[in-house]
Formats: C-alpha cells, structure tokens, sequence
C-alpha cells in the first residue's frame, strides 16, 4: 500500500479533503482569518467563484448543489464574513440541501476575548445547522472535514458548518488519507421496515380513491423514476409540495400540480376527498396542510421519509415508513409488479373522472387585459422555453405564478428558498446553477422587491461571464404581502408600495448585462425572445398589473378546501 | 391529550457545546426541562444526561427522535419508572433554634439523611431519594424554616434483570 502519511498545514489539509471529496468548484468571500487558505487555494485546481456578499455565495452554494446533485462548499472568513451566511444556511437548513460552509476563526488563542472579528458562529448556527464544528487543533481538522462531507450529502441531508481557527488552518499535522467515516451516533435508515412495507400494498389495494403527495425528499433521493413508474403502474394521481415540484412530471395526466395555501383547486379537493394519501420525502408543512384537523380527514396516510422527526410532527399517520425514498419507492414497485390489479383503468375511473371535473372548474386561469399579467409572462416563458429551463426564484407572488404557471417535467429544475421563502435568493442560485449546469438556460423568475436583495451579484454575473436571465416581475409593490393586505387588511397598503426603484434597463447596462423592459402585452413575447437569445446576461423588466393577486388563496390556518377563487 | 412527567437518560458525547445543542433543542421547539443531570461516565469520552420533562404523548415522541437526531446523542430512552431507579439529593438549610434541634434530627433520622454541616443557627442536611421522599422531608422541615436548598435533580439507571 502507498504511504499517504504527509504532514500538511491546515489549509493544505482544507484543499486536499476538498479534492478527494470531488469539490472543484467553491463560492465565497476572502478575509484575515482565511488568507491562509486563501493563499493555499490559490495553488490549487478548485475553481472560487467570488460573489459580492457571503449571503450570496451560501444561496449559490446552494443552486449548485441542486443543480449539480454534490455538495455545495462555501469560504468565508471571521465576523461579518460568518454572520452573513447565517440566512443562506438557514435556507439551506430548512430545503435539506448539502452544503459544507468554512468559516474562518479568530486564533484559538483569542476565542472568547471578544477579539477583533470574533463571532460564535457555532453557537448562532446551532440551531441551523445538520450539525457544526469548531476546530480547535490541526490535528482534529482531517477527521470533521470527512465528517461533515459525510454529514451534509447521507441521510437527510442538510448544511454543515466548520469552524477553522487562523492558527489551526496555519498549524501543521500528519495527514493520511481516510475513506470511510464511522460515527458511533450517526447511522441513518435508509431501508424501510419490510413488514410495514407489505401493509402499503394492501392499503392500496383497498382505496377507492388513492393519490401521492411527493415532495423534496424524492428529489433529493433521485427518486423520480420510482415515483413515476409506481403512480403509472397504480393509476393514483400525484399532487406535489413547492419543493417537490419537477419530482413527477407536471404534463403527466396523473399530475394535480401543487397543494396547499396556492396550490391548485384540483390538488385541494382531491386531498380532501381521497382515502388514502401517501405521503413521499414530505413534511406536512403547515403551507401545505392548513387546518389541520381538516387536512385529508377522510383518508389513511402512509408517510414515506428519511427524517423519523418529520414523521407525526405535523399530522397523524396511519402508516410510518422511515426509509429512503428511492429504495422504499423501488421495493415498493419491486412488490406491485407481482401483484395483479386488475383492470386499473376501470377502477380509478370514478376517481380520476371526479379529479378531471375539479380541473375544469378550478383551472389556473386569468384574463390578459391591456395590462400585462404576471401569469402570462411566466406562461410565455414557459412556452418560448419548452419547459426545459431550470427555473429559480425569489420570493411573494413571482414564486407561486412560477410554479404555477411554469411545468417542471423533470426534478431539479425548480430551484426555490421553500422553507425559508427567502427574497434574494434566485439571483444567486441562478448563479449557482448556471455554474453547475454551463450549457443550460437559467432563468431567475423574481420579483421587483427580492431582486434587489442581492442585486449586488449582478457583478459576479459579469466577473464570470454567466448567461443568466432575470425576469422581473415588476409589480412596484412587495406584492405577497400586498396582497395579504388586499385581503385580509381591508387594503390598508402599511410599508408595501415601493416608491422608488431602479431603472432596470439602467441597472442592467451598469452591470454589463442587456436590459429590455415591456409595458404592454404585446411587448412581451419579443422581449422574452430576445432577451433568451442574447449571448450573455439580460434582465427582463415586464410592468405588470399592480393589483393581481395570486389565486386559488387559502387563508392562512384554513382548511385547504376553503379557497378563495380569483 | 394528557401531559404526565417522564425522565429521559442519553447517553452523549463528551464534548464542549453537546449540552448547548440538547438545550437549545428543548427551548428551540418548546419542550420543558424540569431537572437536567449531566457527568461524565466510566468512559471519558461519553457523558450521560439524565432529563426529566413533562410532556403529552405526541410531543414527548418528537422529544425522543429530535434528540437521537442530534449528531453527538448516542442513545436516547424515555424511562419507564417501574423499570428504573431514580435518585435525587439535596442539601437543605434549616434554621434551628435550639428547641428545634432535637425535631430536626428526628426527622433526618426518619428520612436516612446525614447532618453535613452545622452552626449555632443552622444545619445543613443531606437528603437522597426519590422526588416524593424529597418533597416530603422538604415539608415537614418548611414551617421548622427552611434557608436554602439546593437540589441536584434526578438521575436514573434502569435495573438489571434479576
Ligand atoms: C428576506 C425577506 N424579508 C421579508 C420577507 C417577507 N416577504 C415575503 S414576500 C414579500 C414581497 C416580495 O416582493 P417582491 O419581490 O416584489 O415580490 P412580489 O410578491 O411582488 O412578486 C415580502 C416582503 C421575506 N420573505 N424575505
Ligand atoms: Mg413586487
């Protein structure tokens, strides 16, 4: 055996786990307490792409790894540089992303001293985090690294954080390769109970009226073939959560589109009437179920996820399985293949028929006036684009017309802050995206308000020559909450009209970027067309109308049923 | 659905910010710490933290696998308390007057406990048992007039089989 005993400062120790770990790409923003490894990436391969905010580099971090299936690395240094991750992380936290995020460190020497640039940033991401470290001797540094690799892609997945003192990333230690990483404490289920697995079966067998709720875990596990292949084989159609969308295919004539507070009215009805839910990768977050009580009260729920604690968190169940999705969605299909169903079509025809009439009176629909409607630039796009975009988002209104109005046939394609719903997010997860995926169209659907969150990354879009568009919804108001107000604040419009903002042709050109702006209906195709086609960057400014609001609506804590319909 | 107090014993890595996390779990998501125990056992690296919460069915069951989620928790059980021994001490303070010394001893000599320090005004009395024998000492020493106390909180072991 070769002896790969070496002693290696620090940072060399950093870059080489970094590398036997497949990273060659990172994102972050320099400082003191990270020079040192800095000056050692700088003699590396690995490629920095330096945002223009640590947020930013997190986010980014974070459409890379949805983009690109592997873990996203960011660098940050002490202080400010650690506390700026905190949102990014948080994000990541709740969408279960794979993130491993360095932070620099004040010398050990100095910890607790309230030195200059000194932040407890374990203690500020204890809370979200999958899990952090702070690295107290070079000695140490090899061992959390692989475990926070290890830590961040297995199981549910989720952000990691290492904390590297300046002296422990300076400080010398032996290294030696390791490859596996034993934890005594950690060891996910990724196989489901058999036995529970059987009684799925016969539940299905006995339903009338069977539907899946697929959500993110199915495309975190890479699971969409399974789950396509199970729904097709049993007929049961298929409603998703915001991040599960692209996890079925969304032209599929099993697929509801999404479900809950805006999902469509087909997806809230059938919940409600089927008898038996199962339940994929999701948590039952309360924009998804409403009240409670009310939600799916007619059916068996069966609960198919990696993470025990999401399993009768938010609702009762009839059936846990913690499991893995795919491997639980391929023992699954593995068993119905031997199972003679019969004539399927004819059983679910009541079902679906019933399914195929709330379609017809609850489509997504809305009248294209003089005015643009928001919901026509996202279907425009949507056309002009074949639906093979990958799509991010911000936040509000822009985020639900997209995933309303935008089919995702394929998992991740749909890149969205789901849990956190954080604005700014979708420009720098373009980035990220488009960094994953060079030859792919990405699109960032945003709206007037979020985009300026981050704006600042406009700048990293012309450092690195990156092709991504914006389409900015440009409603002139923080437009969700504007509405909220509409409806529920008898339009009494508190902090919601900005009454300023850039010129976004302007602001575009500042950056190097084309900027086109329509303000009528018919501008809208041309500007889409052109925008798409342009060689590089373009932000797309389409005025839309004000007032729109995003329906169906279920207020918040109200049973899904109870929709509020244009 | 009805609330009732459990003790839960884990067993956790020994190492700085391991109490931080299982803490901050319980005050991140609303659960209640009643008494908290933390030592190292015969193994250095792990400690054992015994926790006493009281909490209804659903959400003792998210208490449980939110701990085992935790990457420094390596075992987590909800006691059953006819299959575990429960201990917890105190150190009372009681003033004594001189016609209520001989009522003090008495009562320490009822509950097995030891007189550990003593002044012209007051005894320290060490006291171990369970929560009621505790309360119940604690009681009958109040109107005698109690200074201070300091309680250790419970720890527990399950038994053995005989
Ligand atoms: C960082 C952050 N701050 C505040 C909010 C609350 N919020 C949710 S949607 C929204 C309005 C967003 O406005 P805009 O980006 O213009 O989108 P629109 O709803 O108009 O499409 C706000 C303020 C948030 N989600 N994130
Ligand atoms: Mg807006």
């Amino acid at each position: 055996m070769e002896n790969t005993e070496k002693t290696l400062t620090g940072a060399q120790i950093l870059m080489t786990v970094l590398q036997e770990e497949g990273v060659d790409t990172i994102f972050g923003f320099p400082g003191g307490a990270v020079i040192d490894i800095y000056d050692e990436l700088d003699r590396t391969p690995i490629r920095h792409i330096l945002t223009r905010h640590e947020q930013a580099a997190v986010h980014a971090a974070d459409g890379y790894a949805r983009a690109s299936g592997k873990v996203g690395v960011c660098l940050v240094t002490s202080g400010p540089g650690a506390t700026n991750t905190v949102t990014g992380i948080a994000s990541a936290y709740m969408d279960s992303i794979p993130l491993v995020v360095v932070t620099g460190q004040v010398p050990t020497s100095l910890i607790g001293n309230d030195a200059f640039q000194e932040v407890d940033i374990v203690g500020i991401t204890r809370p979200c985090t999958k899990h952090n470290y702070l690295v107290k001797r070079t000695d140490d540094l090899s061992k959390v690294l692989k475990e926070a690799f290890h830590i961040a892609r297995s199981g549910r997945p989720g952000p990691v954080l290492v904390d590297i003192p300046k002296d422990v990333a300076k400080g010398k230690a032996v290294y030696s390769r390791m490859d596996a990483t034993q934890m005594k404490s950690y060891n996910p289920t990724y196989h489901p109970n058999m036995r529970q697995l059987e009684k799925v079966i016969s539940l299905i067998q006995e339903a009338k009226r069977p539907m899946i709720f697929a959500g993110g875990g199915v495309i975190l596990s890479k699971a969409s073939a399974e789950l396509t292949a199970f729904a097709r084989k049993t007929q049961m159609p298929v409603t998703t959560s915001l991040m599960g969308m692209g996890a079925f295919p969304g032209t599929d004539s099993l697929c509801l589109g999404m479900l809950g507070m805006h999902g469509t009215y087909r997806a809230n009805m059938a919940t409600s009437a089927c008898d038996l839910l199962i339940g994929v990768g999701v948590r039952f977050d309360d924009r998804v179920t409403g009240k409670t009580d009310a939600f799916a009260s007619q059916a068996k729920i069966v609960h198919i996820d990696i993470d025990p604690t999401s399993i009768r968190k938010n609702v009762l169940v009839t059936l846990p399985l913690v499991g893995d999705c795919k491997i639980t969605l391929q023992e699954l299909n593995r068993m119905i293949e031997r199972i003679d169903f019969g004539n399927i079509a004819e059983q679910r025809r009541d079902w679906l028929s019933q399914i195929a009439q709330w379609k017809e009176t609850g489509a997504l629909d809305y009248d294209q006036t003089t005015i643009i409607k928001p919901q026509y630039v996202v279907e425009t796009l949507y056309r002009l684009t074949q639906g093979k975009a990958i799509i991010t988002t911000e936040v509000g209104q822009n985020q639900m017309w997209a995933a309303q109005y935008y089919h995702f046939d394929e998992p991740d394609h749909f890149i969205t802050s789901g849990g956190l719903g954080v604005m700014g997010f979708g420009l720098p997860a373009a980035i990220g995206a488009q960094i994953a995926q060079p030859e792919h169209l990405v699109v960032d659907i945003a709206g007037d308000g979020s985009i300026q969150m981050n704006i600042q990354e406009m700048a990293t879009i012309r450092q690195y020559g990156l092709p991504v568009k914006i389409v900015i919804l440009n409603n002139r108001y923080l437009g969700m909450v504007r509405q909220w107000q509409e409806l529920f604040y008898d339009k009494r419009y508190s902090c919601t009209d900005m009454e300023s903002a850039p010129d976004f042709v302007k602001l575009a050109e500042a950056y190097g970027a084309l900027g086109l702006k329509a303000t009528t209906p018919e501008e809208v195709e041309s500007v889409l067309r052109e925008g798409l086609a342009a060689p590089g960057a373009a932000i797309m400014d389409f005025w839309v109308d004000r007032q729109e609001c995003v329906y169906p609506m279920v207020p918040a804590g109200a049973p899904i049923t109870e929709m509020l319909l244009v | 659905m009805t609330e009732s107090k459990h003790v839960i014993t884990m067993l956790v890595d020994n190492q700085p910010g391991v109490l931080a996390r299982v803490v901050g779990l319980f005050s991140g998501r609303g659960f209640n710490i009643e008494s908290l125990c933390v030592a190292e056992t015969t193994s250095p690296e792990v400690s054992r933290i015994t926790l006493v919460t009281t909490a209804d069915p659903l959400v003792m069951e998210q208490i449980i696998k939110q701990l085992r989620k935790l990457i420094n928790v390596i075992k987590v059980r909800d006691m059953d308390k006819s299959k575990a021994v429960q201990r917890e001490m105190a150190l009372i303070c009681v003033r004594t007057k001189p016609e209520h010394r001989a009522e003090v001893l008495r009562i320490v000599d009822i509950f097995r406990g030891k007189i550990v320090d003593t002044g012209s005004e007051h005894y320290i009395i060490e006291v171990t048992g369970d929560e009621g024998k505790l309360t119940a000492i604690i009681n009958l020493l109040k109107p005698i007039g109690i200074k201070k106390i300091a309680r250790t909180g419970t720890v527990a072991l399950f038994r053995e089989p005989k």
